[in-house]
């Protein structure tokens, strides 16, 4: 099929995008071909469990590819591709894993690990973003023996299975082989550092039984076939105390991945900046800054199935030199027909760019997918934005008109915002509650980005990031001490003041210590504490949006205590003389400093002669408690056990229950249940493919119905809370149980069958935000023990139970 | 208790107290201050207000077990109708004595009364219990679950059969029939009385004993003390001593399930008189209204 010697087109990755790619060529009867290095196509979807569902979001996209695709089971997704690129012949190359791309258009020499070199004039690159498995590079690795994926556990049994590796999913492996198989596990140092808790409890304990056989200090030297043999393979390993041999049937190399920039940084293609999660620097087109080298699919950041095939389609068009509007081109046609412009969409995008000087340096493709993925509204005079204390967290850009802001206390100061300027940032960073009202002006066009979406933009435009970052500076020093001041006056003293990071347990300072600056929490909480008696007695707790260390400022004497992040914080920190100057230019100031401090100093004195109150804030702090808004506490003093709270929860919500009482821990008869406490800034939120976890305005951390149940959030939450569960049938109501016997009754344990045709999604409290009344765990306790409080009120829960 | 979290005798509460007092307070007014023309009793126009009023609350305090299985109730919340129903409860006693006027026979009327009164009194016990036992229940468990106290069991067991499978066979045989014939739960009885049915069988001098009972491991112990005070061999004594340490762990990890589970018990168990007594009650009332109306 090569035309003297080389292909117009190769694509690398038959994935989603580069399947879609190919088959387009192939069916325009462009010469080609698709590297794939694995055996199948789609890999990643290959490693779905059986039976998973794929769904095809966003909805409202069109498809545009010669392969079909909609939502459907795993197997089904896979059989029409297989069958869409048997129908078009695409000329398909498995087993081929591309070692280096070299040259330009038209002379592409893509290098195969075998050394064999594929000529192409156009290269597409389609690989995503989860990286080939670390292979185990030692002699034999070749035999059909080993495996880097586990589908199905419950495959082999009476086996004896060696896995090499001591992360998650290696230990994951090996436990799960462990019911019907013998299994050693190969790890390369003494212990399992990178183990989730749960993981490590699980298999020291393994070993400790003797069920598991764990070779530490130890790696693989080779691997032979022993024909013959009491097991068909013989793994040679090198331990510390000399050579070691395991017969066995399978070997599962569990070694992670390798990610893809190295590689694709090698090929010549530019990224903004080193950040992990910067995309490559890419064309309106999807061309790299390398000519005819493009990029599509997850590793150009576009992680939905829909969105990468229509990129594949798109981007063969473009390099036959077919003008193709984007698949998405109607959605923001629709999207600006509401605005008074009257432009076309690429002219749009443009005036959008040049008016607001914080896109200035965004390439033409993200800001499309930026605008794609934001709401424009052009708002009547008068219409408020946002309220102060939402717990909204969007983006407002301003492309046309002003916006009125109302800042302090029954918004009695009021700043008028203008064309190109943004708000919304400080409940965006910090995570918190609106510090203010935004209420539209004159000719109001503003455009309204998801959390997402802007945080998506500032780890891969370094210009984005520093803009949002110096505004965000001046506007917390001017809503904490200066609400009146302009930016002008305030300028140089954010000059002055610096960006914190802090991980948990880090001090931002140590009583004693010489007292220079003053921090205003940009996102997290910290914990004051004041040495007592030879300890530490945590003495408050402060969240983010408030300030910490002005007591030495103003007193100008040592640290009169030590402040430590209870969670990963942030703060701005200001230097004491540019502090003075703050002071000396607003006297109020400095008397409503002095009242915070008599605040503060009076319930530290009360906290002090109250060790245990202490020790329960302290409690609190080690369960993450910090970075929540909300939590679930029960009182183990007034708790029977009944499980109301649980049987509530799950006869509102599907049948499955969001909350797990008895599990957690307690201190102090106060118990912590695994239940959401619907964190500040939330971990579930950080990698939601289709974006499905939002936050309402009351504060509540849910998932939408548009989630896909990839078990992300899942695994994100530190908590624990988030389960993959299917909906249940509906129960007899309490009548015809009572009277007409048809179970299961309210409340009965037994589960209902799963509603049919509903797959797993994930799940998790949602404060029952569409019940109305509150939380139905906590109106159902009999007795009163169940209670939800924001953390604000830990402080009156740790006095009032040292009494 | 904190003062955040609130019990249903709490501050909340206190305003069906009022409630209850006020109606009782009221009834008895009443009572004094009319002048029955006959003898007292559900006849009179009082009687049958009484009557009326008792019948009513009963209905209404049956209605919490509706109320409670109604999980998207906005009706209030179940702590807030607990509260009306311990203290509106407890004001049916007098009010339907009232109505009784103080005259009682060996009839349908009494036996409904006998039950209302049977049945407070098992709510009073509730309440005592609910007031007591979740605090002493915590305690007991220190902060671990009712499941992990299980399993630290299991996994005391585990090790001691793993420390006498390097022994004489009798001590194999010994831990690993005291591990089969562990019982933690057993009948509602055994509950409810902190009962351990477990039992053993023992090796002896030519052959094996029966089944011993062996309630918290103690003719265990005795029987590895024996063997401990008996040995000569010191590296056999020293397996012995660890058998005898992991039995005691484990007798203490027994007996702090045991009593949890006791406890558990005492908190179920009222209950499973309380409502079956209650429709007997419903069942009664229901004779007695309609007997007072068909045979008058």
């Amino acid at each position: 099929m090569a035309v003297s010697g080389r292909y117009t087109i190769a694509v690398i990755g038959a994935g989603p995008a580069g399947l879609s790619a190919a088959t387009h060529a192939a069916a325009l009867g462009v010469p080609h071909v698709l590297l794939e290095s694995g055996p199948a196509h789609a890999t990643t979807i290959q490693r779905y469990q059986k039976g998973k569902h794929v769904m095809a979001e966003p909805a409202v996209l069109p498809l545009r590819s010669p392969l079909p695709f909609e939502a459907a089971t795993r197997e089904v997704v896979l059989e029409r591709w297989h069958e869409g690129l048997g129908k078009h012949r695409v000329n398909v190359r498995y087993g081929a894993e591309v070692s280096a791309i070299r040259g330009n258009r038209p002379e592409f020499e893509i290098t195969l690990a075998d050394g064999e070199v594929v000529r192409a004039e156009h290269v597409v690159l389609a690989i995503g973003v989860q990286g080939n498995p670390r292979r185990l590079g030692v002699a034999g690795d070749d035999l059909p023996c080993i495996q880097y994926q586990l589908d199905d556990p419950d495959e082999y049994r009476g086996e004896s299975i060696v896995v090499v590796g001591a992360g998650d999913a290696a230990i994951e492996n090996a436990l799960a082989l462990t019911r019907r198989n013998q299994v050693h596990l190969v790890n390369r140092a003494a212990e399992f550092s990178r183990a989730k808790e749960g993981n490590l409890t699980q298999v020291v304990k393994a070993i400790e039984a003797g069920t598991l056989n764990c070779f530490y200090k130890s790696s693989c030297e080779r691997i032979e076939a022993t024909p013959g043999g009491s097991r068909p393979y013989r793994l040679t390993l090198t331990t510390e105390s000399g050579k070691a041999q395991v017969d066995a049937d399978r070997i599962i190399a569990r070694l992670g991945a390798i990610a893809p920039r190295r590689f694709v940084e090698e090929a010549g293609i530019r990224f903004p900046n080193a950040e992990p999660g910067a995309l490559p620097t890419l064309s309106e087109r999807y061309e790299s800054s390398v000519p005819g080298l493009y990029v599509i699919g997850a590793l150009a950041g576009y992680p939905l199935i829909k969105q990468a095939m229509n990129q594949g389609y798109e981007v063969v068009e473009t390099i036959l030199g077919h003008a193709v509007a984007p698949a998405d081109e109607p959605l923001l046609e629709q999207s600006f027909s509401a605005l008074p412009f009257g432009l076309p969409v690429t002219d749009t995008l443009a005036l959008i760019r040049r008016r607001v000087p914080l896109f200035a340096e965004v390439n033409p493709l993200v800001l499309r997918e930026l605008v794609l993925g934001s709401a424009l509204h052009a708002s009547p005079v008068g219409t408020v934005l946002f309220s102060k204390n939402d717990y909204t967290n969007s983006f407002y850009s301003i492309i046309a008109g002003s916006v009125g802001m109302e800042l302090g206390d029954g918004g009695r100061h009021r700043i008028t915002l203008g064309e190109g300027q943004f708000f919304g940032e400080m409940s965006l960073l910090s995570g918190r509650r609106r510090s203010g009202t935004a209420i539209a002006g004159p000719g109001c066009v503003v455009l309204e980005s998801p959390r997402r979406e802007i945080l998506k933009l500032m780890s891969s435009v370094s210009a984005v990031k520093r803009g949002i970052d110096e505004l965000f500076i001046i506007r917390a020093i001017q809503s904490s001490f200066a609400p009146e001041a302009s930016f002008e006056e305030l300028r140089p003293v954010a000059a002055g003041a610096k960006l914190n990071r802090y991980r948990p347990n880090d001090a931002l300072f140590v009583e004693g210590d010489a007292a220079d600056c003053l921090h205003l929490l940009r996102s997290g909480s910290v914990a004051v504490l004041r040495r007592l008696g030879g300890r530490d007695v945590v003495t408050s707790y402060v969240a983010a949006g408030n300030y910490v260390g002005e007591m030495g400022l103003i007193g100008r004497t040592g640290r009169s205590a030590t402040v430590r992040a209870n969670v990963a914080t942030e703060t701005v920190s200001i230097d004491a003389a540019a502090f003075a100057t703050l002071l000396a230019r607003n006297a109020a100031l400095r008397d409503q400093i002095q009242a915070t401090m008599r605040d503060r100093l009076a319930s530290n004195a009360r906290m002090q002669g109250q060790t245990r109150a202490g020790d329960v804030i302290s409690f609190l702090m080690q369960q993450g408690l910090g970075e929540a808004t909300d939590v679930l506490l029960i009182d183990e003093a007034l708790c029977i056990g009944c499980d109301n709270c649980e049987k509530a929860c799950a006869e509102t919500h599907d049948g499955t229950s969001r909350l797990d009482r008895e599990a957690g821990p307690t201190f102090a008869r106060l118990h912590v249940p695994t239940s959401c406490r619907h964190c500040e800034d939330p971990h579930c939120m950080t990698d939601c493919p289709p974006d499905a976890i939002r936050r309402t305005a009351g504060g509540e951390v849910y998932i939408g119905d548009n989630c896909i149940g990839c078990g992300n959030c899942e695994r994100n939450c530190p908590y624990g809370v988030i389960q993959m569960a299917q909906p249940q049938q509906a129960k007899p109501g309490l009548l015809s149980w009572l009277l007409l016997g048809r179970g299961p009754g309210p409340g009965a344990a037994e589960q209902q069958a799963p509603l049919s045709g509903a797959t797993k999604k994930a799940v998790k409290c949602d404060m029952c935000k569409d019940l109305g009344g509150g939380p139905a765990c906590v109106r159902a306790c009999p007795t009163g023990a169940a209670i939800r409080i924001s953390p604000d009120r830990f402080v009156d829960l740790a006095r009032s139970s040292d009494e | 208790m904190s003062s955040v979290h609130e019990s249903v005798l709490g501050q909340m509460g206190r305003r069906y107290l009022w409630l209850a007092v006020g109606v009782v307070v009221a009834m008895f007014g009443l009572y004094g201050w009319q002048a029955p023309t006959g003898l007292p009793g559900g006849g009179t126009w009082l009687g049958y207000t009484l009557g009326t009023l008792a019948a009513l609350l009963i209905l209404w305090l049956l209605a919490l077990g509706a109320r409670k299985r109604s999980y998207a109730s906005k009706l209030g919340t179940v702590r807030g109708w607990v509260s009306a129903h311990v203290y509106l409860g407890l004001a049916v006693v007098p009010v339907a004595t009232l109505h009784a006027g103080f005259r009682f026979g060996w009839n349908v009327h009494t036996l409904a009364y006998a039950l209302t009164c049977a049945v407070v009194v098992l709510g009073i016990v509730g309440v005592v219990l609910y007031a007591r036992y979740p605090e002493r229940m915590s305690a007991n468990r220190q902060g671990r679950t009712r499941q992990q106290l299980v399993e630290e069991i299991a996994d005391l067991d585990a090790r001691a059969v793993r420390v006498a499978q390097a022994l004489p066979a009798e001590f194999d045989d010994a831990m690993r029939s005291a591990r089969d014939r562990l019982i933690l739960g057993g009948s509602a009885f055994d509950l409810l009385a902190g009962r351990d049915g477990s039992s053993v069988v023992l090796p002896r001098a030519g052959g094996s004993s029966g089944p011993l009972s062996n309630p918290y491991q103690a003719t265990l112990l005795a029987w590895l003390g024996d063997r401990l005070a008996r040995s000569e061999d010191g590296e056999l004594s020293a397996r012995v001593q660890e058998l005898l340490t992991l039995t005691s762990a484990k007798r203490g990890a027994l007996e702090r399930l045991k009593r949890d589970l006791r406890f558990q018990a005492w908190l179920d168990a009222w209950l499973y008189l309380h409502v079956p007594l209650s429709f007997g009650l419903l069942a009664a009332l229901l004779a007695h209204v309609a007997s007072v109306f068909i045979y008058w």
